[in-house]
């Protein structure tokens, strides 16, 4: 208990951010339109992602280019428990996590013990998450190239996670997982383990020097990061009702989940989140140009690709510019201004 | 000593596979099939080589990793097409200006937009190449739209009087059939290793291009500048997928993301043949083609890429360095 008050007092700013962040976001739903709203969920669903991408990227520093894998279990555990055995999703969400955590336990041992770093550890990752997609894609037991559709409900579900009458309620849900993944990661950070990943990510050398073992701080981020990965993967399952191994195994789902963190800046408790937002919001205004442009640019109309192109050169221009994400660019500016 | 007598053991292996497998019942069965897996195996592996191998020199000089390099291919293959379509011009000609054509682009990539994040941590410059491959990819789609094309040479099954031999194409050896545009494409790859070997060994630049990957400030010390060294290399590595994209050409259906698909392949290829390791590449790109038709033949119902990502990781976990790379960790 005294350890868990010391942890409230140490951390009391973020635990402040993150009410009021929780409460602004929870104004979301209200005069928007159910396709917004959709948007938003997924935004928060990548978000979650992130967070947990972010914990063996950015705080332990092993840059993981396949983080697909874990989301792709996560859906994939929730998907066959709940319409092979009809196990409800939120005890799904838990064993998906629980499953992903293992993987990484055992694909993070494999590949640390070989002393894979940098680039190659990246594309150590990338592999895993292939040969999941490819064996999920042949298997079966997991619908093999079908995938799973999982059954409707019909109606609002809380038991089995489905609300198509209140699309607000299933943003309620994303948002307070977003907000338990944001509690875990301000847990991790202030925790002993926590400060042993940084150590390993900034000198590896120097900690294993002062007596850390740097092989169980990556073994623990990973798992970590695996649980919540998993979670909002098992989560994007119930929200498009349906999961095969291309979409949630899928390399691009790997680039989604290390875009949000990266945007918004690695390594930090936020950055997920608000690389999620400005991600979202870019996404749609560039898509909304491209389908109904002013009259200047009427010629730009419904062309296929071309909101891609757009979204492909700001991120170009933001790499080169701001290489600190979001986060850093502002803090940077406010430093500048001597705020 | 320990090398010479593992490499004995391996050979070793080979002869004792290649002199048993022909007398089995197995082989009586399938050795058309196992001819046909060997030769297009080996003839895309020689592509798959070419590819690798500007990716390996912008990996292992620049320590990049390039997600880009497929989708550069892209270009060289809608160039190819392109200059097929509207001047009849031959895939094997347009390779004189799609190979200049991609050192130019590459340059500028490297000049514009590599060089700024040089000094960034890999995930900035592994995103950055991303959002470039994003650009082309889409830029593609805008253009051409998804409607795949493809081209069809008009003497791709002729027959060829060499003087001494006629060949008939598409070829018949052991059984398998070989297809006129996937021979050339192997044998201008294995030319093009060649011709980016004795650069990279034989000439100044390439000596100054081995010191800048080695030890880049002390190149600078003796008068090298790196900057410049880095943006040939990009240059050298995006020719190479130029030349590649008109290769392929003829074989290939010409989709906005035609190129993407060998970026991963490539990535397998330099790791398998040791990053920045030209034989390397050229012996990893054979290794890749056969793993991916030999895994098709002996697990069925499985993709092609199985068999590739097994190699990889094990190559991944047991020998990083590739199997012709120097030990590096």
């Amino acid at each position: 208990m005294i350890r868990l008050r010391q942890l409230v007092a140490a951390s009391s700013k973020d635990l402040q951010i993150l009410l009021a962040v929780v409460a602004i976001l929870a104004l979301v739903p209200l005069g928007v339109s159910r396709f917004t709203l959709s948007v938003a969920t997924a935004a928060l669903i990548f978000a979650l992602a992130g967070i947990g991408w972010n914990v063996l990227s950015g705080f332990a520093g092993q840059f993981s280019f396949g983080h697909a894998a874990y989301f792709g279990l996560g859906a994939y555990t929730v998907a066959v428990t709940f319409t092979r055995y009809s196990i409800s999703p939120w005890v799904g969400l838990v064993l998906g996590g629980l499953v992903a955590a293992i993987f990484g336990l055992l694909a993070g041992w494999i590949s640390f013990r070989f002393g894979l770093k940098g680039a190659y550890f990246a594309l150590a990752t990338f592999a895993f998450a292939e040969l999941l997609r490819l064996t999920f894609n042949n298997f079966d037991y997991v619908g093999a190239s079908i995938g799973i559709t999982i059954p409707l409900a019909g109606g609002d579900s809380w038991s089995s996670l489905q609300f198509e009458d209140t699309p607000e309620i299933r943003y309620f849900v994303a948002l307070a997982l977003v907000a338990l993944g944001i509690l875990a990661v301000i847990a991790v950070k202030r925790s002993r383990i926590g400060s042993r990943m940084l150590a390993v990510r900034e000198d590896e050398e120097a900690a294993a020097s002062l007596g850390i073992n740097p092989l169980r701080a990556k073994l623990f981020a990973i798992s970590i990061s695996g649980f919540i990965t998993a979670v909002a993967g098992g989560y994007y399952a119930m929200f498009l009702m349906f999961v095969d191994s291309d979409l949630v195994f899928g390399p691009f789902i790997s680039v989604a989940i290390l875009l949000r963190p990266i945007v918004g800046g690695v390594g930090t408790i936020w950055g997920p989140v608000v690389g999620a937002a400005v991600l979202s919001i870019l996404g749609e205004v560039t898509r909304s140009l491209v389908r109904d442009p002013p009259s200047i640019l009427q010629a730009i109309e419904g062309v296929n690709g071309l909101d891609q192109v757009i979204f492909g050169v700001i991120l170009v221009v933001v790499i080169i510019r701001a290489p600190d994400g979001v986060l850093g660019w502002f803090r940077r500016f406010r430093k500048r201004d001597g705020v | 000593m320990r090398g010479r007598s593992r490499t004995a053991a391996w050979a070793g292996l080979v002869v004792v596979v290649a002199v048993a497998v022909p007398q089995s019942a197995w082989w009586d069965m399938n050795h058309t099939v196992f001819a046909q897996a060997v030769v297009s195996g080996l003839l895309i592996g020689g592509v798959y080589s070419l590819v690798a191998m500007g990716l390996s020199l912008v990996f292992g000089v620049l320590d990049i990793i390039n997600f880009a390099h497929g989708a550069l291919m892209t270009i060289a293959i809608y160039a190819s097409y392109l200059l097929f379509q509207n001047y009849g011009l031959d895939p094997y000609l347009s390779l004189f200006i799609t190979i200049p054509l991609m050192f130019i682009i590459g340059v500028g990539i490297q000049r514009f937009a590599i060089n700024p994040v040089m000094d960034a941590p890999v995930h900035n410059q592994l995103l950055l190449t991303l959002g470039i491959a994003i650009i082309i990819e889409n830029l593609a789609l805008v253009l051409f739209t998804g409607t795949p094309r493809s081209i069809e040479l008009a003497y791709a099954r002729n027959e060829f009087d060499l003087g001494v031999v006629t060949l008939d194409f598409p070829l018949r050896l052991f059984g398998a059939v070989v297809s006129l545009p996937k021979l050339i494409a192997f044998l201008v790859a294995l030319l093009l290793a060649g011709a980016l070997y004795l650069l990279i060994q034989r000439t100044q630049l390439g000596a100054a291009i081995r010191a800048s990957a080695q030890e880049p400030e002390g190149a600078e010390l003796v008068g090298i500048d790196v900057d410049r060294i880095y943006m040939i290399t990009f240059g050298v590595g995006a020719a190479c997928v130029g030349a590649a994209g008109s290769l392929v050409l003829p074989f290939l259906f010409v989709s906005p993301t035609a190129g993407a698909t060998f970026t991963i392949i490539a990535f397998v290829v330099v790791v398998l043949g040791g990053m920045g390791s030209i034989p390397g590449a050229l012996v990893g790109g054979l290794v890749i083609g056969l793993t991916q038709e030999l895994t098709q033949l002996f697990v069925p119902g499985s993709t092609k890429f199985l068999g590739v990502f097994v190699v990889f990781l094990a190559v991944l976990l047991f020998r990083p360095e590739g199997i012709l790379g120097r030990v590096r960790r």
